[in-house]
């Protein structure tokens, strides 16, 4: 899988070949608190960038998550649906939301490296 | 990002360092800046403290003592629809500062001290409540915000023995009654109350007592939790939080707690709204308050729209969480009277699918008070 990319919506997505897996970032997982509900895109759904694709909820309120790309999802991870403490538990491995079939590559340009998203919500921290 | 809140300037409680320093996240409340968590997060809170015992700073919540018995009393039964003869000193009880509607101004507890009553107030009412309790009492009664007191909530199955390690003789106190008791040279107030639906003490004492005795609290090993796992808590309780379950406009006796109006007041009246109340109670009400269960995992927050199964609104949910001791999500709302059998199926609409739901019988969670 090559490098992580982050989007100021703080998903992260890792492309591999024509598909990426999407989450969400550790430090949204740490705004959010814990997180106690999860609700997925149907497989075979097509999505535009930055359109809305799934809802995590902690205790406290509900908040939207975006695809980072357009495309088609191909899969979702059903045990953060079963036991959503898994997002918490490991976030930007095992808690990941859908993978997606990439529309554009090119679309991955405008999203940041690890190293700037950093920096980003170091400058932005709510 | 902009905060309007921002603009306003916040209040503190006299333990605002201290819940800095423990890593709390605070958010604007009633005016206050107040920890909503702390580094554990509210699941880890709310489940420690129905485990074992957690402290709550809810020094926010107005502590009003009105002086004079007698006198007190008649003027205090205008605007609290209690018996007020059947309080014993040092017994508390939970109701209501009532409106000339009949709706709720707050929800209170009041003590009966030696020489007074000593009266809780939610912090977003705190000022209005002392201006309508004002209306009502006679010049021989005189009132005062005890501003210079904090008051700390410790909740859960071990706070009888970690507080009776710091304050001797709490153990004596049954639940909804209250006694002075000596902390560090100082006299303060003690009651065995709270909202959580667990057994516990609220504890009024001086501002600048107050960090040594969390200090002590979190010594014996009691975590600090935050207003997050209160709410949870409290939802998982079935009890009510006013601006949610209570307003204005909303009658005791539609929120199902006809209980905290006292036998004789209902069948006498004489308080604010009787006619209103009156009417409810001989006739029933059209909505009531009940308990909600999600099937699966949704929650339904407050807003969310209720229907029958043949898809006619019928009601709104007031407040909803997960509740993480019930490990299901929660809900309590008003519904049509007539849907309000405990089973019933309703729905919900949440982000534009309806879901299936049940009423559900309060509270979510088993109390387990000390009698």
């Amino acid at each position: 899988m090559s490098e992580k990319k982050y989007s100021k919506k703080h998903e992260w997505i890792a492309l591999n070949g024509e598909t990426a897996t999407v989450g969400i970032s550790k430090h949204a997982t740490e705004m959010l608190g814990d997180i106690v509900f999860v609700e997925l895109p149907e497989k075979g759904k097509g999505l535009n960038k930055e359109e809305k694709a799934a809802v995590v909820e902690s205790t406290k309120a509900a908040s939207d998550v975006y695809t980072p790309v357009s495309g088609e999802i191909l899969e979702t991870n059903q045990p953060i649906i079963d036991d959503p403490s898994n997002v918490n538990k490991d976030p930007e491995n095992n808690g990941w939301f859908f993978k997606i079939k990439i529309k554009d590559k090119s679309e991955l340009d405008s999203l940041m490296s690890q190293t700037d998203y950093e920096k980003f919500v170091k400058d932005n921290p709510n | 990002m902009g905060n309007e809140e921002g603009y306003y300037k916040m209040e503190k409680t006299a333990l605002y360092d201290f819940h800095k320093n423990l890593g709390a996240k605070f958010v604007p409340f009633a005016g206050y800046e107040m920890p909503i968590q702390y580094k554990e997060g509210i699941v880890k809170e709310h489940i420690s403290t129905r485990q074992s015992a957690g402290f709550f700073d809810v020094s926010h919540m107005g502590q009003l003592y009105i002086s004079g018995n007698n006198s007190a009393e008649k003027s205090l039964e205008k605007i609290i629809p209690l018996d007020f003869k059947e309080i014993k000193t040092n017994q508390s009880k939970y109701s209501f500062l009532i409106n000339e509607k009949g709706g709720v101004i707050d929800d209170i507890i009041i003590t009966r001290v030696e020489g007074g009553f000593n009266i809780i107030l939610n912090a977003a009412c705190k000022d209005n409540d002392i201006k309508e309790i004002a209306k009502c009492l006679n010049s021989e009664s005189k009132y005062e915000l005890k501003k210079d007191f904090s008051l700390i909530a410790l909740q859960g199955p071990k706070s009888e023995n970690i507080l009776e390690t710091i304050v001797q003789g709490v153990k004596q106190l049954k639940f909804m009654n209250g006694d002075y008791f000596k902390f560090q040279g100082q006299v303060i107030y003690i009651t065995r109350s709270g909202y959580t639906g667990e057994d516990g003490f609220e504890i009024s004492v001086q501002n600048k007592n107050v960090e040594n005795f969390i200090k002590l609290l979190s010594s014996n090993g009691t975590k600090p939790i935050g207003l997050g796992a209160r709410d949870t808590l409290r939802l998982e309780a079935g009890l009510c939080l006013y601006g949610h379950e209570l307003n204005q406009d909303i009658s005791p006796v539609q929120a199902n707690l006809k209980w905290a109006i006292s036998k004789r007041r209902r069948k006498e009246g004489g308080f604010n709204g009787w006619e209103n109340i009156k009417n409810d109670l001989q006739n029933g009400v059209s909505k009531i308050r009940v308990g909600i269960k999600p099937s699966g995992r949704i929650i339904a927050r407050e807003g969310t729209k209720i229907f029958s199964s043949s898809g006619e609104e019928i009601g709104i949910v007031t407040s909803g969480t997960f509740g993480p001791s019930v490990n299901a999500p929660v809900a309590m709302g008003y519904i049509l009277s007539k849907f309000s059998e405990i089973n019933n199926k309703i729905l919900l609409e949440v982000r534009g699918k309806k879901h299936d739901a049940v009423i559900s019988k309060l509270p979510f969670y088993k109390k387990s008070y000390v009698k």
